[in-house]
């Protein structure tokens, strides 16, 4: 995800026209929320959501004093980041379970949403909790639906319900429910078709569904990539079935996913988990801080440092954090980045929270691990000086580099960009870390 | 009755979506103020136009109302329309040429109706006489190469196949020389959904190019990005990083027939240049046609 792409620079140049105040006035609020307010019709937050946070963060700012070590920009920023905080916090919530010692999650949501492989995924992610779950599909409609789930749910070795000649959805839910009952498992999750709340027969059909299953969540599944709409179709789930939480998928895409602030905020249903990638493994849970940093364009420099801490020695994660934050970042830094990221295993997730290298060229989550390696080889190629002055890299250069690393110059300058994007963030981060403040408070601002 | 009207059929469920805004506007006639072109540009955002749209739409109103001072209900339907033609440019269907070797390569991000938009264009081209053949070049995702034999079946045209976990570029190549075999004249590649800031996932689509180029050097080939009419702004995002990897010769918005507004159509023209050629308005076989800028105008402004 670009970092900064939604508080751009107008935002800094509000920023700073209001450093030396003491105290925010109304007029520095509205200026500076105007620019959230397009911030935040970017990342599709449905608009008369993001009227009316503005309007609560407004008053939050309001006749607020300026925290020491901040200044009246950065005062706004971040009371606007923690409003939002608080709010997806309070729009988060866990999977239920049925006192009846027999839990039935229903998926539902739009066509292409996600909901057959969030289906898997949450098979899996509920079997890693101790539970035995089976999986079943009423999806009647999509040709090859239930064949979807079943070599879907055969990939992780978790029993799956289907008959593809079965035409009616709800009988069909009868009896995967009556059989998971009888085979003992205490979770049945059940996969139907995509519709459009507009198509009323199929509304009609799902009513029927929910009937006979009585589930005890309708989890709708929402693409994160869905724009205004978010707010109709989740509503029209709501009233015409019920909802009892949401899954967003397809996170490790560049979209912003402001629905998961509009849905909640309409339907006061909380969003339960997040996707993350087309694997079976790749469902987490929501964070509503990386998400409030993610909606607002911030990057996701908390999320960095929280998982480099889980990995690294957290000596050497402060020491480089360190560096970033007195802006010496080098190419040297990068290589010690990178050395230290092989040995973190699974790389997808750690690099996009990179600062500057969640955009392309670096592919965000699905890291080939053979682009780590190609660019530790341009890294390794270059002598340590250049590593260290990156603006010894000329032409030549980079010629010899990439001859020395088998890589071609395109990749070198590729590289060098990467390295540019995150040391420029890396200059706003430090300036922003410039004040005499210690601890908390400094990630997430970009100025 | 005319052409226009499986498109405007289509689209009724989802008409007059700037309505409302409009009577309310239309009452306030003659006040054609701040405020009432706040609420149009609400309409317009509401409808995922997206703000460089948005701000253009409500700026040709403002400047027509001051320079004609006609602020009639058709006058500004008339502005509006002519603004949105003007962003959304001519009719730009895919006009294929029967004997002239094509190759459609449809691409876009997951779920948002590549396979099915095959399925269809298969049909209707199987319709219109040309020799079809379809490649199987998604590889990865569950059942993706079931799914489009059954689409395959319904349009009755041969489908070349490997297995999952296949290189897509090997389907691309073997379903070329299918084609040359069987003298067909449209070749359809249905290739597996990708997001468009996954570098390596990129990088195959542009292998499977390479191929095509250099398999079929004299065919026109022309990549179809297929978005998804209910996304929001990151529909931009998909168009241009496309288009930067592969070159995309044209969009398809689909999903028309359900809750989207569509206005991301809007977004995308404005910020990509890049024609919409065809629009899916269903999941049936013949839910498929071309994208008429004029019909679509229509479905957003109120009834005049
Ligand atoms: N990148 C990414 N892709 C995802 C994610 N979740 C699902 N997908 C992909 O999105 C596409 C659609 O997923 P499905 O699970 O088939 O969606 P669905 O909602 O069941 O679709 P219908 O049954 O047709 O309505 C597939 O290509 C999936 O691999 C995710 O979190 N990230
Ligand atoms: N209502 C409606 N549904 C559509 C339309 N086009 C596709 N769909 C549905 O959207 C879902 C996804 O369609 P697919 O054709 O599988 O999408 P895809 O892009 O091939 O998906 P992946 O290969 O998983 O990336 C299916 O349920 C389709 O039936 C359309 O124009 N209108
Ligand atoms: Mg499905
Ligand atoms: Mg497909």
């Amino acid at each position: 995800m670009p970092l900064f792409e939604g508080l751009s620079g107008k935002l800094q140049e509000i920023a700073a026209r209001m450093r030396g105040k003491v105290r925010v006035s109304e007029q520095d609020i509205r200026d500076m929320m105007r620019e959230i307010r397009l911030a935040l019709l970017e990342a599709d937050v449905n608009y008369q959501v993001a009227r009316r946070f503005v309007e609560e963060a407004s008053a939050r700012c309001l006749g607020s004093d300026v925290l020491e070590g901040l200044n009246p920009g950065q005062q706004v920023v971040k009371i606007v980041h923690d409003t939002l905080v608080d709010t997806l916090r309070r729009q988060s919530g866990k999977l239920q379970v049925s006192p009846s010692g027999f839990t039935t999650y229903l998926l539902v949501g739009l066509q292409g949403s996600g909901k057959t492989t969030t289906a898997a995924k949450l098979a899996l992610y509920l079997r890693k909790k101790g539970k035995k779950p089976m999986l079943a599909s009423v999806d009647v409609h999509r040709p090859a639906a239930a064949r979807q789930l079943e070599v879907l749910a055969k990939q992780v070795d978790i029993p799956c319900l289907v008959d593809p000649d079965e035409k009616d959805a709800a009988a069909l839910a009868r009896r995967v429910s009556e059989r998971a009952r009888y085979l003992l498992h205490d979770t049945l999750i059940v996969d139907t078709a995509g519709r459009m709340t507009v198509d009323a027969d199929l509304m009609e059909e799902l009513r029927r569904i929910s009937a006979v299953l009585k589930p005890t969540e309708t989890l709708l599944v929402v693409d994160a990539m869905i724009g205004q709409e978010s707010v109709a179709i989740a509503t029209a789930f709501q009233e015409q079935v019920g909802i009892d939480g949401t899954i967003m998928t397809k996170l490790d895409g560049d979209a912003r996913g402001g629905a998961a602030l509009s849905i909640g905020s309409v339907t006061g249903r909380p969003l339960k988990l997040i996707c993350t990638g087309e694997k079976l493994p790749d469902m987490e849970e929501f964070h509503p801080d990386r998400m409030a940093s993610r909606i607002l364009g911030m990057g996701d420099i908390l999320s960095l440092i929280e998982k480099a801490q889980e990995a690294l020695d957290e000596k050497k994660a402060l020491e480089t954090f360190d560096r970033m934050r007195q802006n010496r970042f080098t190419l040297q830094d990068m290589l010690d980045q990178f050395v230290e990221m092989k040995k973190m295993g699974p790389l997808d997730k750690v690099l996009d929270m990179l600062p500057g290298m969640g955009k392309k060229p670096v592919d965000a989550s699905q890291v080939d691990p053979r682009a780590i390696d190609r660019s530790l080889a341009i890294l390794r190629s270059m002598t340590r000086r250049e590593r260290m002055e990156p603006s010894l890299l000329n032409a030549s250069r980079r010629k010899r580099i990439a001859s020395g690393s088998g890589t071609t110059v395109q990749e070198v300058n590729r590289l060098v960009r990467q390295y540019e994007e995150a040391s420029a963030m890396m200059k706003r981060f430090a300036s922003l870390s410039k004040g005499k403040r210690k601890g908390a408070g400094f990630p997430g601002l970009p100025f | 009755m005319g052409l226009l009207d499986p498109f405007r059929k289509g689209l009724e469920k989802t008409r007059k979506l700037l309505g409302a805004g409009f009577v309310r506007l239309s009452a306030a006639m003659g006040r054609f103020d701040e405020e009432w072109l706040q609420e149009l540009e609400d309409s317009f955002i509401a409808a995922d136009a997206g703000m460089t749209a948005t701000l253009r739409l409500t700026d040709a109103v403002r400047s027509a109302i001051r320079r004609t001072g006609d602020v009639s209900r058709t006058a500004v339907a008339r502005v509006l329309a002519d603004e949105m033609r003007a962003i959304l440019g001519p009719p730009a269907p895919l006009a294929l040429e029967k004997g002239r070797p094509t190759i459609l390569l449809l691409v876009g991000v997951n779920g948002t109706g590549k396979t099915t938009t095959t399925g269809k264009l298969a049909a209707r081209y199987r319709t219109d006489g040309f020799r079809v053949v379809i490649g199987a070049a998604d590889t990865f995702r569950a059942a993706a190469i079931e799914q489009l034999e059954i689409w395959a079946q319904r349009a009755d045209t041969p489908l070349i196949a490997s297995h999952t976990g296949a290189d897509p570029a090997a389907v691309v190549f073997d379903t070329l020389q299918a084609a040359r075999a069987r003298k067909a004249d449209l070749v359809l590649l249905d290739t597996a959904g990708r997001l468009h800031n996954k570098q390596h996932l990129m990088d195959e689509l542009a292998k499977i190019r390479r191929v095509i180029q250099r398999e079929a050097p004299d065919a026109r080939c022309d990549t179809l990005l297929v978005i998804d009419a209910t996304t929001g702004q990151n529909a931009v995002s998909q168009a241009r990083q496309f288009h930067e990897a592969v070159r995309v010769d044209g969009l398809v918005l689909t999903k028309l027939d359900g809750n989207a507004k569509g206005g991301v159509a809007l977004a995308v023209a404005v910020e990509t240049g890049l024609p919409i050629r065809l629009a899916g308005l269903g999941e049936r076989l013949e839910d498929l046609v071309d994208f008429d800028p004029d019909a679509f105008i229509q479905s957003l402004l109120p009834e005049a």
